[in-house]
């Protein structure tokens, strides 16, 4: 029995036709897609695209509704990872899928079969693994502890485990999110190797200079259809921006905009994302009385730490905030709601919802302990239930009663029963992450509606989004954040999305870069 | 391509079904976990050449074939039904309490140190001041494994079977030591007690000749308030948000640690008074090993109780039973006694088990009747 698999050689992968739907949604519509040995054919999207789903089907994670996969011409049908693991098939997950207290050779050995049976063959493992490290110059040391490496050496980590798995084509899951620029550059010369070597692989991601730089091919996807593919000898990129952001701008009807008070003044503010990294630096933004101001960009580029920091669920290292004059950079959330602060949370089911609750417990999530609705320590079910139901019709939630618990509800009726709670303390500030990221389009139109209401009542909005066209049909001002900075603030009527389009992707929109080299 | 079939059915109909249907699951199928441990302790009792089925009469005639056996099982039923409510608070906070062992005992120490200290106290005012001296005592010990996971993320599980070694030696201590029966002490036997409690501290025999004490009567009430406290109180509610979904608790300003902390106190509270109870309805003064393993039974009691202070009412009588019937089953069939202690294990065990298949099942058919829901919402 040999431990570490030979490398299964293919040379051409191709997916035809590929169709998944989820409940109310086509992730893949129609897309084909292939990837030869020796290219990097990079995918471009933006979030929810479908990028992600084609590659589970490719690595076996997900099944195709219809289409299918040819390897170098045969069927191919993988049932789960394993399958297309020995198909020669590996995947770099964003997340690392490693055990943090074990060696680097464990890890790699973990789930495989030991070359001696019953015993432990580590050592077998850890020649094999210095082997490839040093053919592909990725500087792996087997005996190290996982939790001692950096998330640079832990994604070389995961290559190697690809690579000791014979992985031919590995797909490559934005591999370069959660790294230092420092780290990216080092990465790109592993992938090199990788080519030189005749691995094909694919990489996802949505930063066009990389993109750009790696690429072979890219492929664009927007909205679950496949937009095209360009050669790297001929990269226009304002063309794949167009391709990525797309669509015409509708009409854009100017709103009597006239920035009202300033409500909330931010000062340079910096915060720290999970991994304990800056990923706000230095954020100064103005929100005034009667405004949306629009926050654009690719998610992870620190607007979720922003909107936990001015909630006040994540604490600012530096800046400061402003409400109405009052400092309030290091108060508690209560008293931030209690001076007016309201907050529509991204993960509507994880922050936004206790999904055991009933409707109507969770309209009362903050506000049950308000003297209207708790006489001392008993609740007042009479006033709740009265309260709950008037917030039912006015925001047309649809379920069958205020007692069903909240999970048996969509996520369009869970969100309005979110927005419900928070808008019915009439707040001076909201805060809006993504409010209608998977909410269907009833449902979205409805807490569009319902955002452009709030602004005219004079509530001061920060809107956070990925979805342009969302904001510009709601936004008088937007901002673009990139790697945790406001790369540029407009007037609505003053920009158009092929700027948006570039600023989120990290480029300068006047630079003369629009052109990439080889074009003739 | 899945086909519609059949008209959808009318979502809330669906809907109050499936509701009624997770309410028989859950109520059932901890019976039917005790069942099923009987039948696989009945062929241990066939290996031991024990007729199952004598076995198993002789330990229902001896928990519920007679009026002193009821009564002894409602003795039993008491202290398990007081820590399973406490169980149950801790548990709607997601923390798990298995300190009430410990909590136990020092409620019954501080209960019982006030009725020595104040002997001649009207009883009306020593009962009511031992009771709460018995449930401080017991708080104060469910407090320090809660403030600990509050602010330094202690886990709470390991904390409190800690805690429960320190409150036996510190018991041992002061049977042996400050707390022993002066009597015990000249007569030379020495035994692990303390002094016989003043009669003004009992608490009322309710039926003559039996142990039946009015400590049951407290339970039952208890029983019911913590039902009102976590269903139509304000902490009530926080307590089971702050279980339910820690994170969205957190976005709505609920204080996590705080309600984890409060839920653990409250949980110790309620087997210190166990406690006491226990001491002054049946024992009267504090014997070695009196908390007869109330601590760790009435957390399955809880379970089997789906973790619902009205069922646990019946499931602590169950359990009560069990024990009374056990003793019964020993005397009566010559089970060695290290037996009763295995088939109350399994019990234990099958019990926990069923709750997984609930869940499971629930899970099951929550899919596809949200999914029918869903469908007519869109």
């Amino acid at each position: 029995m040999n431990s570490a698999v030979e490398r299964v050689h293919i040379s051409h992968v191709e997916m035809k036709e590929i169709v998944k739907t989820f409940p109310g949604v086509m992730a893949c519509n129609h897309i084909d897609f292939d990837i030869r040995s020796g290219e990097v054919h990079s995918l471009l999207g933006e979030n929810g695209a479908g990028k992600s789903t084609l590659m589970k089907m490719l690595y076996g994670m997900l099944r195709p509704d219809g289409g299918e996969i040819l390897l170098d011409g045969r069927r191919a049908v993988f049932h789960s990872p394993a399958d297309a693991i020995s198909a020669g098939i590996g995947m770099i997950h964003q997340h690392f899928m490693l055990v943090p207290t074990m060696t680097v050779a464990q890890n790699v050995a973990l789930g495989q079969p030991s070359s001696r049976g019953f015993m432990l063959d580590l050592d077998v493992v850890s020649d094999k693994i210095r082997k490839l490290s040093a053919e592909y110059g990725l500087r792996v040391n087997p005996d190290d502890l996982v939790s001692y490496l950096s998330v640079g050496e832990q994604q070389r980590v995961e290559i190697i485990k690809a690579l000791y798995l014979g992985a031919s084509i590995i797909i490559l899951d934005e591999p370069t999110a959660v790294l230092t620029p420092q780290e990216v550059d080092d990465l790109f010369v592993v992938l090199r190797n990788l080519v030189a070597e005749g691995h094909g692989l694919v990489f996802i991601s949505h930063k066009l200079h990389e993109v750009t730089t790696l690429s072979t091919r890219v492929s664009v996807l927007r909205d679950g259809h496949f937009m095209g593919t360009r050669d790297a000898s001929c990269l226009d990129r304002d063309e794949l921006v167009r391709m990525m952001v797309g669509r015409e701008l509708k009409e854009i009807t100017p709103r009597g905009y006239s920035g009202g008070a300033e409500r909330l003044k931010v000062r340079d503010l910096h915060v720290q994302g999970d991994r304990g990294t800056e990923v706000v630096c230095g954020v100064t933004i103005d929100l005034h009385a009667g405004e949306i101001l629009g926050i654009a960009g690719v998610a992870g580029n620190g607007q979720r730490e922003l909107a936990e920091a001015l909630i006040g669920v994540r604490v600012p290292t530096s800046g400061t905030i402003l409400l109405e004059d009052a400092d309030i950079t290091t108060a508690k959330l209560n008293n931030r709601i209690n001076a007016g602060m309201a907050m529509i949370p991204e993960e509507r089911m994880q922050d936004g919802a206790i999904k055991d609750f009933s409707v109507q417990e969770n309209v009362f999530l903050h506000d049950h302990s308000d003297p209207e609705f708790s006489a001392g320590i008993f609740l007042r079910f009479k006033k709740m239930e009265a309260h709950a139901r008037r917030l039912i019709q006015d925001f047309k939630v649809k379920t069958p009663n205020l007692d069903t618990p909240i999970r048996n509800l969509s996520g369009g009726n869970i969100q309005k029963v979110i927005m419900a709670r928070e808008l019915s303390r009439k707040p001076s500030v909201l805060i809006a992450s993504q409010p209608t990221r998977g909410v269907d389009i009833g449902a979205s139109e409805y807490i569009r509606e319902r955002l452009l209401l709030q602004r005219d009542n004079g509530t001061a909005v920060l809107l956070i989004s990925e979805d342009l066209d969302e904001l510009f049909s709601l936004s008088d001002r937007i901002a673009v954040m990139y790697e945790g900075r406001i790369m540029g603030l407009f007037n609505r009527e003053d920009t158009d999305v092929q700027t948006l389009g570039f600023l989120m992707a990290g480029l300068d929109p006047k630079g003369e870069s629009l052109v990439g080299p080889g074009c003739e | 391509m899945k086909e519609k079939r059949q008209k959808p059915q009318d979502p809330n109909q669906l809907l109050s079904r499936d509701s009624w249907f997770e309410l028989g699951l859950r109520t059932l199928f901890p019976f039917l976990g005790v069942l099923v441990a009987l039948l696989v302790s009945a062929v241990v009792l066939l290996f031991l050449r024990v007729n199952p089925l004598a076995a198993y009469a002789a330990m229902f005639r001896g928990a519920f074939g007679s009026m002193s056996g009821w009564y002894q099982t409602f003795v039993k039923a008491t202290p398990l039904l007081l820590v399973g409510l406490g169980i149950c608070i801790a548990f709607k906070a997601s923390v798990i309490n298995i300190g009430g062992e410990g909590q136990i005992i020092m409620g019954a120490l501080a209960g019982t140190a006030v009725a020595l200290r104040f002997p001649d106290a009207p009883a009306f005012m020593l009962v009511t001041t031992c009771l709460l001296a018995g449930f401080l005592a017991g708080a104060f010990w469910g407090f320090i494994p809660g403030y600990l996971k509050a602010r330094f993320k202690v886990n709470e599980i390991l904390s409190t079977i800690m805690m429960n070694h320190i409150a036996l030696q510190f018991m041992n201590y002061l049977l042996s030591g400050p707390m022993m029966d002066p009597e015990a002490r000249s007569a030379g036997t020495f035994l692990a007690q303390t002094a016989r409690l003043p009669a003004g501290s009992w608490l009322t025999r309710i039926v003559p000749q039996t142990l039946m004490h009015s400590g049951v009567y407290i339970a039952l009430t208890l029983a019911i308030l913590v039902y009102v406290f976590l269903w139509r109180t304000t902490i009530g509610f926080r307590i089971r948000a702050v279980g339910l979904n820690p994170q969205a608790s957190l976005y709505s300003a609920i204080n996590v640690p705080v309600n984890q902390a409060l839920s653990m106190t409250l949980a110790g509270g309620l087997a210190g008074l166990a406690g006491i109870i226990e001491v002054l309805g049946v024992h009267r003064r504090i014997i070695e090993g009196f908390t007869g393993g109330y601590g760790f039974t009435g957390i399955v009691a809880a379970l089997l109780g789906s973790l619902h202070p009205i069922g646990l009412i019946p499931a602590s009588i169950l359990f009560g039973g069990l024990l009374v019937g056990a003793n019964t089953m020993q005397r009566a069939m010559q089970v060695p006694a290290a037996l009763i202690q295995a088939i109350l294990g399994l019990v234990v065990l099958f019990v926990s088990g069923s709750t997984l298949g609930i869940q499971q099942i629930i899970k099951k058919r929550r899919i596809s009747v949200t999914a029918a829901i869903k469908e007519d919402q869109s």
